[in-house]
């Protein structure tokens, strides 16, 4: 129901002149989180640019993680979660009570920390995101949307001669690419990816840092990562995120910009301290 | 500065030389001993194991005393194996009373049975042969000379046998009163029919419970409260259920459970399907928790990397979740199996029969189990019946293997995993 709301509503705010700039993939208004009576998040307003690659950085335990979950409601399932403020999607709260966090999470994909496929064959891993959405193709229809899926995650060749084989037969970088197949597999508008390499080899990490290059001409990529270097290598916005001063221990975005200019003239102190590894 | 001094080695809390090797030796001595200790449990265990099954095999093999009443070679001029049907059928007329014929003729009649079902009913009503003692395994097999005497000594008229009191006859041939005639047919159709009723009931709700435990109920008092008393109940002695299924099953639904509502007139609601739901009851607890637990063994990043797709909670569940468990929750079905095989108490307070020869032939028939036979045959004076008992329990211990084999091959063949 709500795809259809969303879709009228933004041609609604088009036609009103209100839907502001196109080029906004998401947006956050004075976004808070909280896990029971813990705040995780402390007013968070970014907005995130389509078709770009952003960064989320900082230290552990500032709430990266729980801020890009928060993009596609995926922190719904832990117990007392809690959001405050808006995430805007063409103008449309994602956080709305009639907005269905199913198709939310069917729009905003996601790649995980450590490779994740289904304990299925690789072809099964790809087809299974658009059957349960409904896909209407026949056999062929699908054989093609695996194929393109897997060309589009750069796995195709080193996989098309066993699409039977199970997803685990694969090396952690080829199911990371899976993981990314199957992701765009959905046709998503944003993949986040939740430090997608920190279980990789440096080869395989290149891999998918020009896989992401390759990506975002189609899609707007929220990734954290842990790396600076490959924040600075792969993204052309960087959020920073430290711990609020208030010893309260809620994370929030002290900067937010233009990846070189986070890496080369930050405003603020501890975004310098911190890319230039005086800490972290 | 004066000569160098040989630097004091520091100072240190940890053992060195001499000390360090007799400490290592004394916590590899304790290392061992541990070991030791486990493995003697691990024997003890063994032994406990192979006493039983000594036990068992001990009392269903061995020498029987044998008398014919009649003497089988004064019937016909040729053994009894080798006559026809016919000849069989005429020693028959020729040595029965008129009535006790036609009775046979009755139940079913000459022109029916088969050659070997006539030779065993001449053996059964002309022979009547009859065990007059029976020796266990072990005597029989060291102190053949001893019985040997105490037959010719005692029974002057006896052959001695080698019998096994398990065969194939036995698996086939309803109860008698005649331990030399009886056999578990009726007990171990009652067991199966059991078994599988009890777990169409048990099964699917004991899975759905636990789906609905694991994944959907939130953490709230109630919901503790439920899962604590699920556990409690697991431990809840058979007899209380054995009560609850009288009051229940027999009594409150006898309309139900004993098929009156659905034209059955013959029964009452001492039924298969009483027993049956009885031991659902009794079952289910287990089949929850264990369901539960392979359902918490499911890696959490197969149900994130689901949702992730915008998969729906069910859709979830029902690709991801249940697949993954099935193999835990196919162990757990074999546990609540093995329980519910071996179960007396309820049986015996839901109405258990303990003398039908009459196939049980539906839900809504009168049964016998397999315990409730042995218990019943244990617990008679003549000694034969106790080697039969023993030969029961073979039975019921090989259905009991049986069944789980196919539990564990069924598990295998699910968990096949592609990872």
């Amino acid at each position: 129901m709500s795809m259809i709301n969303v879709a009228t509503s933004v041609a609604a705010r088009a036609a009103d002149g209100e839907a502001g700039d196109h080029s906004l993939a998401i947006e956050t208004r004075n976004f808070y989180f909280y896990y029971g009576s813990f705040k995780a998040i402390h007013d968070v307003n970014v907005q995130v640019q389509t078709r770009k690659i952003t960064a989320i950085i900082g230290p552990s335990g500032c709430g990266k993680s729980t801020m890009l979950r928060a993009f596609n409601r995926m922190n719904d399932f832990v117990y007392g979660a809690r959001v405050e403020g808006e995430v805007l999607m063409h103008g449309r709260n994602l956080y709305a009570s009639e907005v269905d966090p199913v198709e939310v999470r069917r729009r905003i994909g996601m790649v995980f920390q450590k490779p994740n496929p289904f304990p299925k064959s690789i072809f099964e891993n790809i087809a299974w995101g658009a059957r349960i959405n409904g896909f209407r193709g026949g056999k062929a229809d699908l054989d093609e949307l695996v194929e393109r899926s897997l060309r589009g995650a750069a796995l195709w060749d080193e996989v098309k001669d066993k699409l039977k084989e199970s997803g685990y037969s694969l090396s952690g970088g080829q199911q990371q690419r899976l993981c990314i197949a199957r992701a765009i597999a959905v046709k998503p508008e944003i993949i986040l990816m939740d430090e997608p390499c920190s279980a990789l080899d440096p080869i395989a990490t290149l891999k998918i840092e020009e896989l992401m290059q390759e990506l975002k001409k189609e899609y707007t990529i929220i990734i954290v990562t842990h790396n600076m270097q490959q924040a600075a290598r792969v993204s052309d916005f960087t959020a920073m995120m430290m711990l609020t001063d208030d010893g309260k221990r809620s994370g929030t975005v002290i900067e937010f910009d233009d990846t070189q200019r986070i890496f080369t003239r930050p405003k603020d102190k501890r975004t310098e301290d911190y890319v230039s590894g005086r800490f972290g | 500065m004066s000569a160098p001094t040989a630097p004091n080695p520091p100072r240190t809390l940890l053992p060195e030389g001499a000390q360090l090797s007799a400490y290592m030796a004394g916590r590899h001595r304790a290392g061992w001993l541990w070991q030791t200790l486990f493995l003697l449990a691990t024997c003890v265990g063994i032994l406990a194991l192979s006493a039983l099954l000594y036990n068992v095999i001990d009392s269903a093999f061995g020498f029987v005393a044998v008398v014919e009443k009649v003497d089988a070679a004064t019937l016909a001029e040729r053994p009894l194996s080798e006559l026809t049907k016919d000849e069989l059928v005429a020693i028959l007329q020729a040595n029965l009373s008129r009535g006790a014929f036609n009775k046979l003729e009755k139940d079913q009649p000459f022109a029916d049975r088969s050659r070997e079902n006539v030779l065993d009913v001449v053996y059964e009503r002309v022979v009547q042969l009859k065990v007059e003692a029976s020796y266990t395994l072990t005597a029989s097999l060291f102190n053949r000379a001893a019985i040997a005497q105490e037959v010719a000594a005692d029974f002057p008229d006896a052959q001695l046998e080698w019998r096994s009191w398990l065969t194939p006859q036995f698996l086939t041939t309803p109860m008698s009163s005649k331990p030399e005639y009886a056999g578990v047919r009726t007990a171990l159709l009652g067991s199966l029919s059991l078994v599988g009723l009890t777990l169409a009931f048990a099964l699917p709700i004991g899975v759905m419970a636990a789906i609905y435990l694991q994944e959907y109920a939130t953490k709230n008092w109630i919901n503790n409260l439920i899962q604590t008393n699920i556990y409690n109940l697991s431990g809840v002695p058979s007899i209380v259920y054995g009560m609850l299924g009288l009051a229940v099953f027999v009594r409150t639904l006898e309309a139900l459970t004993s098929g009156a509502l659905f034209g059955v007139t013959d029964s009452n609601g001492r039924t298969i399907l009483s027993a049956a739901l009885t031991m659902a009851l009794l079952i289910l607890p287990i089949i929850i928790v264990n369901a539960q637990e392979a359902i918490k063994a499911v890696p959490d990043s197969f149900r994130q990397a689901a949702y992730g797709l915008g998969a729906t909670k069910w859709q979830t569940i029902w690709h991801h979740v249940l697949p993954n468990a099935l193999p835990g929750i196919l162990t757990g079905s074999i546990l609540a199996v093995s329980r519910a095989i071996g179960e007396t108490a309820p049986l015996v307070v839901v109405g258990a029969s303990t003398f039908i020869t009459a196939d049980p032939d539906g839900p809504f028939s009168k049964f016998t189990a397999l315990p409730i036979q042995i218990y019943n045959w244990t617990a008679r004076p003549q000694a034969e019946f106790r080697n039969i008992a023993a030969a029961a329990i073979l039975v019921l211990l090989a259905m009991l293997l049986t069944l789980n084999a196919a539990a564990i091959l069924l598990r295998n063949r699910f968990s096949r995993r592609l990872y």
